[in-house]
């Protein structure tokens, strides 16, 4: 950016815009949204796991005062196209797993609406179903590609050769459990269904139905390119609004079918705004999870640490219903040079709900089992192991010989070293303890790719005195708001107080999701070209209505570079020899982030992430019950599913290493949403492992798995 | 069909309820079901309490029960007749933050908002106990009065989940607020000025 640095918006601590609204409370998440009269809608779910409904009876919730409707898939509305398996719902009688929603009762309050779902009676022919997670699963299969569109699997050189001529090496397996998101948000919908006059593109259309959404999106734009298709709607049908989301972290990437659920019920009662927020326990069904992986990983290393071999062959969770292939072994095809390298994924196909993205989809698990590979190697080697990671730091990108387009993840683990006191660290497992507890300290690298970005757009437009800058974008808590005021406002050489932005409305101009960390660098370019060509058409008076749009812009030259984001994570732990609890005493991440738009709302992205990480490492599991007949998550609450608290994360700091990089686009931003929990689970288990000589290959870390 | 389940006693049974929310009475005829959270967001739509679990679990439906904190979703309306209720937009305005709303703001003690209303309604709260003398579980001698240190903030904070991970900015901002209102109470009482003639 080029603006003058007295007057530059970017790179300034700036409060949050919506700050004054969140701490008191009144800024409006999709429930909250205001609506005459509503109605309530609780969920029927399936309590088989697999087979067909064979009678629903609603007669005695219908009899119930105050209940309005009771949808089932016998009379609901018809979808159009099967685009997507996971919103094509209550179309037939068929059940995919456990907690599916097979219906709804919509009644005047939430209690009501509650007792009437429990008086339905449904009764199911079941079928052989399995739930059961396991590695060499006799169905399990290549998918060919997995997400992001890369190749399932990958091969260069010879990696038996590379192993055999290895002095050291390691061959271990690793394991992550399936995890749920779990905003504090729980998700949330209303649905109205109109009719009104339709001016639309084919010429006037008459009357038309006409429905609004006011959902917990992290993007409204992609949400109703999805849901068109299978309602048989044109785009001016459907409206959703989403200007304020308590947090999101993949659940709410993509519309679940709690979507479709409210949206068909409404349908029922055209003119009636149906709400309907899950339940926490509904959190754990349908809205998507980090699925569980099963990880072999090998290294082989030359006496003085040089890589000669790395492999990495994961079987993963997937569901019968939705394949969601995490791109599990993407980190290990860029992040350290050898010779001879291999990796592959399998799906396991079971009889549960679809997964989607949980922060740092691939990266977070297949990252944790890297770097907990490399601690293991460089014990063997007795090397310290940030000498070992910078010894097969690469000059190009191992897989595609790419040249990097900036590339500093060794300046993080040299400024981290230095910044967390790792000269004190003592080599020797067990070489420090303080009465019952025994101190330790790891590292992990940590480093998260450029996501390709679909069309994006955005607006400006002068209304009195003010330029109005529209994008669909999302503010889950990650500063947009803020951040994407301060970059208008640099490229229209105006101060911040003279912007006025709109997101989270599909009358806006479209935009990619908040999603795989693009949201800075993506709406960010997206409006500084529309920035530059308004003042282009207009110069620097326009007059009162002047509009002009602009089109994200990447360079073409970015295509020539492997792109990157970096960063190294140092744990400190204690951990009981008494009770085999960990923990976390100090945690540090050092990053290498493109351009810091935002000091303040970067940082809490970063220690979010780490703590989030800490989360992962020590408590997150949900805990799926394979038993026949069976195919929930038992522990499918806060009391049952830890999630960090704030006595579990006493020090947890973040600092950064800014060099922009122009290939990210204009903004010079890499993206900064997931890298801070990538690596972290590595870095605490290594930590826990030179504290106690325990190697731990699976997370979470429970006391159970410590205790002497 | 086998066994059709009694539905029960036909709804709505109404109660009569007062309460005064964010200093506005209200006469109400409620669920016997109903929960405050509930009543708030749902019959009074007071949407600056938030429901993150329902079941007592995360602490984002914290209000100030005549003074004390308290997790809304457990409290049933009923019990609660007569009581005084006091939400995160009850403590402060937009253009008038009560300090703790504006530590948080300082210190970016947030991220997607959606604990924040609990956290902070929890936070005047758990100040108030601390200078009441209460003991937590990390006071280490519980006969004396328990100082206010970062570990007794993250301690007493740790009903309140924050799904985004803004705990280390939130105990900068409860750190701040306490300090200055121990550093207050140990002022002494203002002397009248003198009138001169
Ligand atoms: S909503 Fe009351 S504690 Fe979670
Ligand atoms: S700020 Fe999002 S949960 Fe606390």
């Amino acid at each position: 950016m080029t603006t003058d640095p007295k007057t530059a918006s970017v790179g300034q601590d700036r409060v949050r815009i919506d700050g004054p609204l969140k701490v008191t409370g009144t800024a409006p998440y999709a429930f909250e949204q205001p609506t005459e009269n509503p109605a309530y809608l609780f969920p029927l779910t399936s309590t088989i796991t697999r087979g067909k409904i064979r009678a629903i009876d609603a007669s005695a919730a219908r009899a119930l005062s105050g209940v309005l409707e009771v949808l089932t898939h016998e009379n609901a509305p018809k979808l159009l196209a099967k685009t997507d398996t996971e919103l094509y719902i209550l179309q037939s009688r068929d059940v995919h797993y456990f907690g599916e929603n097979i219906g709804a009762v919509v009644a005047e309050t939430q209690e009501i609406a509650r007792h009437a779902a429990s008086l339905v009676r449904v009764e199911y022919d079941t079928e052989q179903e399995d739930t059961r997670f396991r590695p060499e699963h006799p169905e399990r299969y290549n998918p060919g590609k997995i997400n992001t569109g890369i190749p399932a699997d990958s091969k260069q050189g010879n990696v038996e050769q590379g192993l055999a001529e290895a002095a050291v090496t390691v061959d271990e397996v690793y394991a992550t459990p399936y995890e749920h998101h779990n905003p504090m948000e729980m998700h949330s919908v209303i649905a109205e269904w109109d009719r009104e006059r339709l001016d639309g593109v084919l010429g006037v259309l008459g009357e038309r139905p006409h429905l609004r959404i006011h959902d917990a999106s992290q993007g409204v734009s992609y949400e109703r390119l999805m849901l068109l298709p299978l309602l048989g709607l044109l785009p001016q049908q459907v409206e959703i609004s989403s200007p304020y989301v308590g947090g999101a972290f993949g659940s709410k990437g993509i519309p679940h079918a709690q979507v479709m659920l409210t949206v068909l019920a409404a349908r029922l009662m055209p003119g009636r705004a149906v709400k309907y927020m899950l339940s926490r326990q509904q959190m754990f069904r349908s809205v998507g999870h980090r699925l569980t992986t099963h990880q072999r990983f090998r290294l082989g290393a030359a006496a003085d640490g040089t890589l000669t071999a790395i492999t990495h062959d994961v079987q993963q969770s997937s569901s019968r219903l939705k394949q969601f292939a995490e791109q599990t072994v993407n980190a290990t095809r860029h992040l350290y040079a050898a010779p001879h390298r291999e990796t592959s994924t399998r799906m396991v196909p079971l009889d549960i709900g679809p997964a989607t993205f949980m922060r740092a989809p691939g990266e977070f698990p297949g990252m944790f089992a890297q770097e907990t590979a490399m601690d293991e190697l460089a014990v063997k080697l007795g090397l310290d192991p940030i000498e070992l990671r910078l010894r097969n730091k690469p000059d190009t990108d191992p897989e595609s010989g790419k040249p990097h387009s900036s590339h500093h993840l060794g300046e993080c683990l040299k400024e981290g070293a230095r910044l967390f006191g790792w000269e004190k660290r003592q080599a020797q497992p067990r070489a420090r303890q303080e009465g019952e507890w025994l101190c330790g300290m790891g590292v992990a690298a940590a480093t998260y790719p450029r996501q390709m970005t679909p069309p994006t757009k955005a607006s400006v437009a002068f209304r009195e005195g003010k330029y109005h800058v529209g994008i669909a974008a999302a503010d889950l808590g990650t500063g947009a708001w803020t951040v994407l005021t301060q970059i208008a406002a640099d490229a229209l050489k105006v101060p911040e107080e003279d912007v006025v932005l709109h997101i989270g409305h599909t009358d806006l101009p479209l935009a990619f999701l908040a999603g795989g960390s693009t949201g800075t660098y993506n709406w960010g370019s997206a409006v500084m070209v529309a920035a530059v060509n308004f003042r282009d058409r207009y110069g620097l008076t326009p007059a009162e209505g002047d509009e002009a749009e602009g089109s994200a812009f990447f360079p073409d030259e970015a295509k020539k570079y492997m792109l990157d984001a970096y960063g190294a994570h140092f744990a400190e732990v204690k951990v009981s020899t008494v009770t085999g609890e960990v923990h976390v005493t100090r945690l540090l991440g050092v990053y290498d982030p493109g351009r810091i738009i935002n000091p303040r709302t970067a940082n809490s992205q970063f220690i979010g992430g780490m703590t989030m990480g800490i989360s992962a490492a020590l408590h997150e599991e949900s805990y799926l019950d394979s038993r026949p007949g069976y195919g929930h998550v038992v522990n499918s609450d806060f009391a049952g599913y830890h999630i960090a608290a704030n006595a579990d994360v006493p020090d947890v700091q973040a600092r950064w290493i800014e060099h922009p990089d122009p290939m990210f686009g204009p903004t010079g931003a890499k993206g900064i949403g997931e890298i801070g929990i990538v690596g972290v689970p590595a870095a605490i288990g290594n930590a826990i492992y030179n504290a106690t000589g325990k190697r731990l290959r699976e997370l979470p870390f429970t006391p159970a798995k410590l205790v002497e | 069909m086998k066994d059709t389940p009694d539905p029960g006693p036909t709804f709505p049974i109404a109660l009569p309820i007062q309460l005064a929310v964010n200093g506005k009475r209200h006469q109400l005829d409620l669920d016997p079901r109903a929960s405050v959270l509930d009543t708030l967001r749902d019959r009074l739509g007071v949407m600056s309490v938030k429901k993150g679990c329902d079941h007592g679990q995360c602490g984002a439906c914290t209000v100030l029960a005549d003074g004390k904190r308290v997790l809304s979703c457990l409290c049933l309306a009923a019990s609660y007749d007569g009581a005084d209720i006091l939400t995160a937009e009850g403590l402060g305005t937009v253009d008038q933050l009560h300090p703790m709303q504006q530590a948080f703001l300082d210190h970016d003690g947030f991220q997607c908002g959606y604990c924040t209303p609990g956290q902070i309604c929890s936070a005047v709260g758990m100040l108030d106990e601390l200078a009441q003398g209460m003991p937590s579980h990390v006071t280490p001698d519980v006969r004396k009065v328990a100082e206010l240190n970062d570990a007794e903030i993250r301690e007493r904070m740790s009903g309140n989940l924050c799904r985004c991970g803004a705990y280390v900015n939130i105990v900068s901002a409860i750190r701040e607020v306490g300090q200055g209102q121990a550093a207050s109470a140990a002022l002494p009482m203002p002397v009248a000025r003198e009138v001169t003639r």
